[in-house]
Parts: C-alpha cells; structure tokens; sequence
C-alpha cells in the first residue's frame, strides 16, 4: 500500500493507456518486459491482501536505471505477488536468473554434507568468509506493502524464535529504536549495524517507512552468525568468520537455518518456499536460494590481468568491492561471490564458490610467479 | 461536503470518472464514489493498538495531536478515492522532526482528507495557524490588489519582490495521492487553460522530460528551474512518484509570472521581479490568478476552496491563502540588533536566507516575508508585508544615523 492511492479502483476510471508509465527513458527488468497489453491486462487485480500492479513497479518507474546495471524494477508485497502477476514476473524472472522458465523446478539442498572441501581456502590470500539469505515468514506481507502492526509481529515472532537458540549459536536481539549509545557503538565497530536504506531503489518501494519501528539485529555471543529483522526482508541470516574455513562458515548457516526453522514451526509459522521458485523474497533477484556466499580475497595481480572478467563469467562467479555492492575493490581485495541464485541448490553455490576461489588464488600465486595462466582457463560452469 | 459536491457536479467535465459511469451522470457519479467509500479501506488484521505509530521521539503537528483515540476513531476511514490515515500520517511517522523546528507531519491526499480526518486536522490546522479554529471561524479571500496601499519600496534596501501561492485543480487528488493519469489531467487542464493568457502574462510551458537541454539551462540560469524533491518531508509522502512524467514550467515572455506544475501542489503561482515595487508584482499575482481561474472555469474546472479553509493545498501550513509574499533586503545593522526577532515577530514576519527556507542570509541581505498563511485575506497579508518592511527599512536607515529605534506593537493577528 505504500504510497498514493494505487490500491484503489479510482485509478480505473481512466483508462490503461492514460495510466501507462513513461518507460521511454528506462533500462531495468520490468520496464522490458512491462508492455501496454500486459499493464491493462494486470492493472485490476489485487493480490488477497491489496497489493497492486501499481504497488509492484513503482520502484521501477522511478528509477530508470543504469546504462550499464540492470536493475529489476520490480517487488513483491507478499507471497501471492509471484502468482497474481506471473505474467509480469516470470518473464523478468527468465532474463534475470539465466534464462529459468516458469516450469521449473527449483533444488533446495542445505546439508552442509553435501560440501566437497572448503574448509582450507588460502589464509594468505582469502581474509574472510561469509555466507547470506533471506528468509521470509509465510502468511506475513513483505517489507513494501507490511503495515505497522505485520511488521511488530514479524520482530516479536522471530525474537521469540531466535532467542531459543542455544550452544554456540545462543545470542541476543538489539531492537534499533532501543539500543543504547555503547550498544550502537558496537555493533558499528563489529561490522553488524545496518542502517536506514538511503538507496531510491528501496525507497521508492516503501521499504523504509515508519523506521526504524520494528527493526533490529540479532547475533550470536560468539559473532558470527546475524540476523536482521525487517530490514529488505523479514529475515536476512548471515553467517561469517576471519580466514578461509568456507565449509565452517556453510555448516553453521545450515545448521542455523533449519534451527531457525524449526523455532519457527514450534509456534506455527513457516517460510515461504515453493518448489517452483525456492524461498520468497521481497526482490525477485533473491528468489530460489537468497544465498550469496563470498568471500574477501587478495588478487592484486590477477584483477589486473585481461582475462580477469572473463574467467569470473566462467565460473559464474562476480565482484564487488570491499563495501558491498556498488563499492571499488581496495589494496587489490576483492568481494567474490556466486553470480546465481535460483535454479541451483545452496551447496551448488557454495561449491562453486570454493571451487572458484581456490581456481583465483591459484592464478593470482602463478601471475605471482611470473608465469602464465592461460592453460588454468576453465570452461563456462 | 455537499456544497462542494453540488459544485462540482454543476460544472462540464470530459473526464473518465463521469463518462465511465453511464446512464444519468450524476447519479452516477454519486453512487460510485459511495460504493468506494464502503469498501476502503481494506483488510485490517490488527487493532487500532497495535497499527498506533511509535511518536515518543517525534515533535511535529501530528505527533502532538495524534492520539491512540483518534488513531483508533480514524483509522478505518478512507476518503471516496480511497486515501486512508496512515497515508496522510506516513510523513510526520518516518521524519520525527527538529526539536527547534515544528513540522506539520502529515498531508491531505485530496479535497475530502481535510472531512474525513478533521477530527486530527482540525487541531493541527489550529496549532499551525496560531489558534485558527476552522469549526468555528470563517477565512476571507481577497484578491483585489486595487486595496494595496503604497507598496513601492526603497530601491536602496529591497532588492527584489515576489507573491507565492498555490492552486488545486478540484476533482483530482493532491500530489502524496494522485495516479499517473490524474497527475498528467493535472498538467493537460492547467497548460491548457495557461496557454489562453494574453499581453505581459502570455508566456509558454517547458515540461519537465521533454525539454531540452538549452531550455534547462536557460531555466536555471533564471533561477526558475525545480528538481525532484529530496526533502524526506515529501518523499515519504509519495510526492515524487513517477517523477518527472507530468512535471513542468510555464512562465511568462518577461519572466515575471511563473507556475510550477504538480511539484508539492498541483500549481504554484509565482510573481516576482528585480526592485521594491510590490504592488506591481501583486498587481500581476491578482490579475494572473483570476485569469487564469476564468480559463479553467471556461473549461468547466474550478480551484478547491472553501470558506473555512479558503484555498486547498496539500500540505495544512498552505491553507487559506497558501500565500508568501516577500522581498531580498538588505539590513545589516538591523539585524544585528538584539531586537531584530521582536520585531519581526510583533510585525508578523519571518526572516529566511536568501536561498529560500532552510537557508542562512548573506552579507546582511535577508529574506523578509508573512508568517501566516490562513485567517487573514491576501490583501490583508501583503499589507503586512508592505508595512512591516518599510518599518524594517525606517530602523535600518535610523540606526546607520545612529539613532534609536523602537520595537512596534504586536499587531492583531486574525482581523
């Protein structure tokens, strides 16, 4: 419901053509696939609990977008999003996740067994390790369409959930309209604290609103594994260490995760999830499994080299600098992580990852050398 | 509510809403704003109680009157367009505000919002308008600038002069609520009726994604040219949906009449010039206003106004005459002097920066214009104004005789 009256049928008394958003000067997802046929088609009908056409691609209308990004335009205000407005969205789904078609099947594999290695990625050139997804609680609306009162009850359903957990993963919650001045302090110094979004592509989406009423950040004593609450999602859960112990990191996010679950379930509740599109979240690029796993390398001589970009295509793998998306590596240390999110299982990606990097550090230890690394060159995954 | 309907039905629209609803028109038009009414707005899973926003940090209008009762009274209530309370509240909830300044924290999404939540407007509407009680008391317009006495300034001290107001186009939501085709009615009807101006007010529209880089320029370079908002204020209101589509400038050939199209208002109409004379740029705002008004009534449209609110704007601090009326001045001396906010304040003026509000004066040159808004006619207001700087001016000219001043007595507030 975010903003305007896009919710309500006064709209329909003009017609879809007057309606119709400027997408002339617009490079994302939706503003591709969204044509005037479709927007009359989709622009009446209502998800159960009064999402709209309208709702979902307010984003993209005021953002049109980067010449060379594409972003996806688009959100969803709850789990029925994906099914009202299929037309819409498999499409975007297709060009976004590598060409997934509305029939298939999505693997979800969290046994951390599974993992072949990973747990020596080169200390000397990999600084961290880091594993997220999202979670999103089924029967709730998402981040852009929640009212107050969701929104309270999602923080008071997952404090409750995640303060039963125990052994190494026993931790405690720090609600962002309560903490303290020390307490603020230090999660900023731990690297924990998110703040209010600042970035138009999550404002637009109404995201933001009423904060920081609901929010907060819950970690374990021995930091390192995080929760946020209703931040882009209702859940974000993090796990991350110091060094290169990647299979680690991957157990304690599955073990984390299905302890979550099972809390969750405990008191009736449970994660969107379908076979078709893996878990439900509020971006359509975090369908499937939400999970980006990465980590913080050394490569300052291998990201110097031609071939830099097109060995990462190759083992479907991207970077980012230090700071996240949308920030420039610094001192030659690179953010890598799995390109894909939907259509391969979370040990897929993990395996990808460890694989992958242990490929990279290998180059950046030759380029070291002197020699050459062409023959090291993989095939496309 | 029925004055305002009956006026509406009485003018020739060849809009949708009419002409989708068939058989007799206006019957039609009645009963589906009903059938809307009935069904906003939507589910509600909670109570009241627990929808209530947190506002213990939060110092704005709306915080300081919203109470979990009202909360409770109004929170199921939706306009005929289906604007709801959380909507109107979302701006005062996601900014709590400055402790030194007091903002208005909420907006009207439509004509209808200051109806269906006076019971929250009305005390707001009071506190920002220093006791106007909208139950009880009546706002004049009066737009003939023929009333003005003197209002010629001295060059030496005033700089420049300018009126501002806004204009609603009834029977179209406000900015915070209108659709993509509302907004674009917006801009068809006003450009439209714009295009009739004549003489020293004809002039032409530059809209906002379709012009030009060189008009840009130019528009900048006259100081003339407004961007996306960035104020938080406005954005968590949703003013700036689908920004630019919609948006645009027209002014005049001689660059001293200028209107902004669906900004924060779906008008605002500015007349300024270079130099103190007032009364010819309140001359222009009157005659350009009512001109402009007689083209769109032409067109079967008129402004929202009523005679306890006068002008409807979307934001309550606009209300009555939405107007600010005031001048670049130079005081130097006055306004180091301890007495200077006394003054002002006894003579009902603010002081701005020379960059407009929000902003900090340079080399003793202020930004000098009325406090109030509503209860007092535009006349009334550009009086004030007039009389209040040549007061100011007379003290700036004394002291730099190194002669005293004295500070005024508070002047009446509602008259």
């Amino acid at each position: 419901m975010p903003f305007g009256n896009t919710h309500n049928k006064m709209k329909m008394n003009y017609s879809a053509e007057q309606e119709f958003p400027d997408l002339s000067q617009h490079n994302n997802h939706m503003a591709k696939v969204l044509t005037p046929e479709m927007y009359a088609q989709l622009r009446d009908k209502e998800t159960p609990s009064g999402f709209t056409l309208d709702d979902v691609i307010q984003t993209g209308v005021d953002n049109p977008g980067h010449p060379f990004i594409m972003t996806v335009g688009c959100v969803a205000g709850d789990e029925e999003t994906y099914e009202v407005f299929r037309d819409l969205m498999d499409p975007i789904i297709e060009d976004r996740h590598g060409g997934y078609k509305p029939d298939d099947k999505h693997k979800t594999d969290l046994d951390p067994e599974n993992l072949q290695g990973g747990d020596d990625l080169d200390p000397n050139y990999v600084l961290s390790s880091r594993v997220r997804t999202g979670r999103s609680i089924r029967g709730f609306c998402l981040p852009p369409h929640c009212s107050r009162g969701e929104r309270r009850a999602i923080e008071d359903l997952s404090i409750q959930s995640l303060d039963a957990l125990d052994g190494d993963l026993k931790g405690r919650y720090y609600a962002l309209k309560n903490m303290t001045e020390e307490e603020q302090q230090q999660l900023i110094d731990d690297h924990f604290l998110f703040d209010k979004p600042v970035s138009p592509l999550l404002l637009a989406s109404g995201m933001a609103r009423d904060w920081p009423d609901g929010r907060g950040i819950w970690h374990n004593d021995n930091k390192t594994f995080l929760v946020w609450v209703n931040e882009e999602d209702h859940l974000r859960v993090i796990s991350m260490q110091k060094g290169g112990n990647m299979r680690e990191v991957f157990t304690r996010f599955c073990t984390g995760l299905t302890k979550i679950e099972s809390l969750f379930k405990e008191r009736s509740h449970e994660f969107m999830w379908n076979e078709h599109l893996g878990y439900v979240l509020t971006c359509p690029s975090n369908l499937g499994t939400g999970l980006r796993a990465g980590v913080h390398v050394k490569l300052p001589n291998l990201s110097k080299h031609e071939l830099f970009g097109e060995v990462l295509k190759r083992l479907r793998l991207q970077k980012r600098g230090t700071g996240g998306v949308d920030t420039a590596a610094v001192g030659g240390v690179f953010d890598i992580s799995n390109a894909d999110r939907l259509g391969f299982s979370e040990v897929e990606l993990v395996q990808m990852v460890v694989d992958g990097v242990n490929l990279l550090v290998d180059m950046e230890k030759r380029l070291e050398a002197g020699d050459a690394v062409d023959d090291l060159m993989p095939e496309q995954k | 509510m029925a004055s305002s309907f009956s006026r509406v039905l009485s003018s020739k629209r060849n809009v949708g809403i009419l002409s989708v609803v068939g058989g007799s028109l206006t019957a039609g038009f009645l009963l589906h704003r009903q059938h809307v009414n009935a069904g906003a707005p939507g589910r509600r899973l909670y109570p009241a109680s627990a929808e209530y926003p947190d506002l213990r940090k939060h110092n704005n209008c709306m915080a300081s009157h919203l109470t979990p009762a009202i909360y409770a009274k109004l929170c199921d209530k939706a306009t005929p367009s289906g604007y709801t309370l959380d909507q109107a509240i979302q701006t005062g909830v996601d900014n709590p505000g400055h402790p030194f300044i007091k903002t208005v924290g909420m907006v009207a999404g439509d004509e209808e919002s200051y109806q269906v939540f006076a019971d929250l407007l009305d005390p707001v509407i009071k506190e920002r308008h220093n006791g106007y009680d909208p139950q009880t008391m009546k706002h004049p317009t009066d737009l003939d600038a023929s009333k003005l006495q003197s209002g010629h300034f001295d060059e030496r001290y005033v700089l420049s002069s300018r009126v501002r107001t806004g204009r609603s186009i009834r029977g179209l939501s406000l900015p915070p609520a209108c659709t993509r085709a509302e907004r674009r009615e917006v801009e068809r009807v006003v450009v439209d009726a714009l295009a009739g101006l004549k003489g020293d007010l004809a002039g032409r529209y530059y809209s906002l994604s379709q012009m030009t880089d060189q008009e840009q320029q130019q528009l900048i370079d006259d100081h003339f040219l407004f961007d996306k908002p960035v104020s938080p204020l406005l954005t968590c209101a949703g003013m700036a949906r689908d920004w630019p589509d919609a948006r645009g400038i027209w002014h005049n050939n001689d660059k001293t009449f200028l209107i902004w199209v669906n900004e924060e208002d779906h008008t605002r109409v500015i007349s300024m010039e270079k130099g103190g004379n007032m009364k010819r740029v309140f001359d222009r705002f009157c005659r350009g206003l009512k001109e402009v008004e007689h083209l769109i009534h032409e067109r079967g449209w008129e402004f929202m106004w009523n005679e306890r609110l006068g002008y409807i704007l979307t934001c309550p601090s606009n209300l009555g005459t939405g107007l600010r009326a005031g001048v670049h001045v130079k005081l130097p001396l006055l306004s180091k002097d301890p007495r200077f906010s006394k003054i002002l304040d006894n003579l009902r003026l603010q002081k701005r920066g020379t960059g407009g509000v929000d902003t900090a004066a340079v080399g003793g040159t202020f930004d000098i214009s009325n406090l109030d808004r509503l209860g007092q006619s535009e006349v009334q207001l550009v009086q004030t104004v007039v009389d209040g700087v040549n007061y100011l001016v007379e003290c700036e000219k004394r002291l730099e005789k190194g002669q005293d001043i004295k500070v005024p007595s508070p002047i009446k507030q509602f008259k």
